[in-house]
């Protein structure tokens, strides 16, 4: 599991970064989400993996800490997880504004002249 | 609990509750009532303003360790190292006061008509207020990237108010690099839980002493992210490329408070690179301090190359901004490094003149260069003539009132050069302005800190040196040579300049000259805020009083097991 994980946000993150740095804005709003999504796996993975544990506590008192997921991370995910696809969602309104200011969807506005 | 016998200090939640409330109650008005809104939002400013004067005085005391108290408040009443905590000391409460301070002629700046070239410009004000004051407040890490993103959110909107080509487009590169330093940010908080189980400012410092090897190791790459993250927000050299065309395309007012935003980039390195990684770190101590100076003193030679390059004035406002921020950054790092207080200190106070002179700058850059449809490539969107602003792509067309300004007085063509030659005075440090007082505390604080302990004064100390006062050159020859062309040497007729344009300019230079005169007791003030910094001690005792710490002890430390119960009682305890 912990190689599929690491694997998942390697390849998340290298393809995210590859496409921010092209230089259309499509790409660079895809890139933006993988690469979030990495590192949204990536602060799941700090809290160390458990199997079959769950993050809560059973009814009426501390758990074993062996068979006891930690929370913080999947709380600290979830946020992350709201406020990266609010400003996601306002980015790609931005986007949308310039593709029609500029007329292309180039990051610059402007295409280069070959 | 041994802070339970302390009564919680509930005016501290107020410099963020009070905008955020202000900003959502406004979204409940039509967007028409501007006027209403601005009286709103100037009443908002002022109770924080108030709130942060209060504050102050609570934490200045003449008894305490160093003349600081450190105040905190438990968000939800949890015990410390497991509920998350507001914390006031002196620099978080001169930075909230400074906000306030700002945020008053920002506002008033607005109503010359700028609050009407939009939607939800007052809003968006005061949740870019509650942001920040949130950033400066927050004694955690996550959630300063909680406040991080609300601040940058609302900026967004700032950014963008007023709409048109260039402002849009260069918000689009704004908010891009803002996102992916946000991701950094996220990367370097993980990495931060993950090694030391915290994410409390205050007991990361504590757990710093409990890794091994390759736990540190761990642990500086968090520290490098962060920094990253926080070094783009600071805008220091080379990731500050984005900065000069974004504060260059945003309206005036916006600019303006956002002068204040690199300044929490700077803030939060200087919180979390003398508590966590201060001389007091063992084998961490001044991580990342060599990068701090020599980037330091990188960025204020790339601003000064930058504001005698340019043409355009509000982008030489955002070459001041790089420069002021290069100048406390080497400032930090040289503190980090163990270079005394007396440095911290002048920065400190050269931090809060230069802010709220390029506020003023900022402010006074799109008046005086209306008009001027000379050499320079200009804001392509002329600002007398609302028919150029193009709205269609937004889907902004609705907008009715587009340049009503609150009052119609105008004034003379003299004040605004007088005003001009007074910002540039500050801005490049000539005598008698804050700008010169807090260099000469920098330099004398560093000559007379270094003398006392190595009797030398190292290379980097001599280039940092030279860098201060040649950046103040360069800046005064690039402000003056436009001044004299936009001045003296221009002939025609001169722009209308709006009473109202003008007021908040004056505050600002009101603001700045009280600095003049009552320089003692603000560099006294400052000065032992970078005592207090440089003694982490205080703040994380002051933090986790009563806080047992929760992590268990390496093998090697012989782990005594009244505390392990204890531990086990108090999370316990924090579960019910």
């Amino acid at each position: 599991m912990e190689l599929i994980l690491a694997l998942a946000i390697g390849v998340l993150c290298g393809s995210g970064v590859w496409l921010i740095l092209r230089p259309r804005s499509y790409q660079v709003i895809v890139g933006l989400c993988l690469l979030a999504y990495g590192v949204n796996l990536f602060i799941f993975a700090m809290g160390r993996l458990y199997i079959g544990a769950a993050p809560i506590m059973p009814k009426g008192g501390f758990v074993d800490p062996t068979a006891y997921a930690d929370p913080l991370p999947q709380s600290l995910v979830l946020t992350a997880i709201v406020i990266s696809f609010a400003t996601t969602a306002l980015f790609l309104v931005v986007m949308i504004a310039a593709r029609g200011v500029a007329g292309t969807d180039h990051v610059d506005g402007r295409e280069r002249k070959p | 609990m041994m802070n339970e016998g302390i009564a919680p200090n509930h005016l501290m939640i107020a410099p963020i509750l009070v905008p955020l409330v202000a900003g959502a109650i406004m979204l409940f008005y039509n967007d028409r009532n501007r006027q209403t809104k601005l009286v709103m939002g100037l009443v908002a400013v002022g109770l924080t303003f108030l709130a942060s004067v209060e504050l102050m005085a609570g934490v200045k005391s003449a008894g305490e360790q160093a003349g600081t108290v450190v105040g905190l408040y438990r968000l939800g009443d949890w015990p410390v190292p497991i509920g998350i905590v507001l914390v006031l000391d002196r620099l978080s409460a001169m930075m909230v006061m400074l906000t306030a301070l700002l945020a008053a002629p920002s506002l008033i700046y607005a109503a010359a008509g700028w609050h009407g070239k939009g939607q939800h410009y007052h809003s968006m004000f005061q949740f870019l207020l509650a942001g920040v004051n949130g950033a400066f407040l927050t004694g955690d890490l996550f959630n300063l990237f909680v406040f991080f993103e609300v601040m940058l959110a609302a900026s967004y909107g700032l950014m963008l108010h007023g709409s048109g080509p260039e402002r849009i487009k260069a918000g689009l590169h704004y908010i891009a690099v803002n996102l992916a330093a946000s991701l950094f940010f996220l990367i370097g908080v993980a990495l931060v839980y993950g090694t030391t189980g915290t994410l409390n400012m205050a007991d990361i410092g504590r757990a710093l002493h409990w890794l091994d090897d390759a736990e540190r190791m761990l642990f500086h790459a968090a520290a490098a992210f962060l920094g990253l993250a926080f070094l783009i927000k600071a805008a220091a050299w080379p990731l500050c490329f984005w900065l000069p065309p974004t504060y260059g395309a945003a309206s005036p007012p916006a600019a303006a408070i956002m002068a204040i935003m690199t300044k929490v980039g700077i803030y939060v390195i200087l919180r979390l690179s003398l508590l966590v990684l201060g001389p007091d770190a063992g084998p961490s101590a001044g991580f990342g301090a060599p990068a701090l100076m020599i980037g330091g003193v990188l960025t204020m030679g790339f601003g000064m190359i930058g504001i005698l390059g340019t043409p355009e004035l509000t982008r030489k406002g955002g070459y001041l901004a790089i420069i002021s921020s290069g100048t406390v950054l080497a400032a930090v790092g040289f503190a980090q490094a163990g270079g005394g207080p007396g440095m911290l200190g002048g920065a400190l106070y050269y931090m809060i003149g230069s802010t709220a002179a390029i506020s003023a700058f900022f402010l006074i850059a799109e008046p005086v260069s209306r008009g001027d449809g000379g050499n320079d490539d200009a804001p392509a969107e002329d600002v007398a003539d609302p028919l150029s602003e193009r709205w269609a792509p937004m889907g902004l067309d609705t907008v009715e009132d587009m340049t009503a300004p609150a009052s119609t007085r105008t004034v003379s063509w003299l004040t605004m050069a007088m005003c001009f030659a007074l910002v540039a005075a500050m801005i490049a440090g000539l005598p008698p302005m804050p700008g010169f007082i807090g260099k000469f505390a920098i330099l004398q604080g560093a000559v007379q800190d270094n003398l006392h302990a190595s009797g030398a004064l190292p290379v980097i100390l001599w280039i940092y040196a030279a860098m201060l006062i040649l950046s103040g050159l360069g800046a005064l020859i690039a402000l003056m040579r436009f001044g004299i062309r936009r001045f003296w040497a221009e002939e025609g007729p001169t722009p209308r300049i709006l009473a109202l344009e003008v007021i908040p300019v004056v505050l600002l230079l009101a603001m700045i000259a009280l600095q003049t005169v009552r320089a003692d007791v603000l560099l006294n003030y400052t000065r032992a805020t970078a005592v207090a910094l440089l003694e982490p001690g205080i703040y994380r005792n002051a933090v986790l009083a009563g806080a047992q710490d929760v992590r268990a002890a390496p093998a090697q430390n012989s782990a005594p097991d009244p505390t392990a119960a204890d531990d086990a009682d108090q999370i316990e305890e924090g579960g019910e």
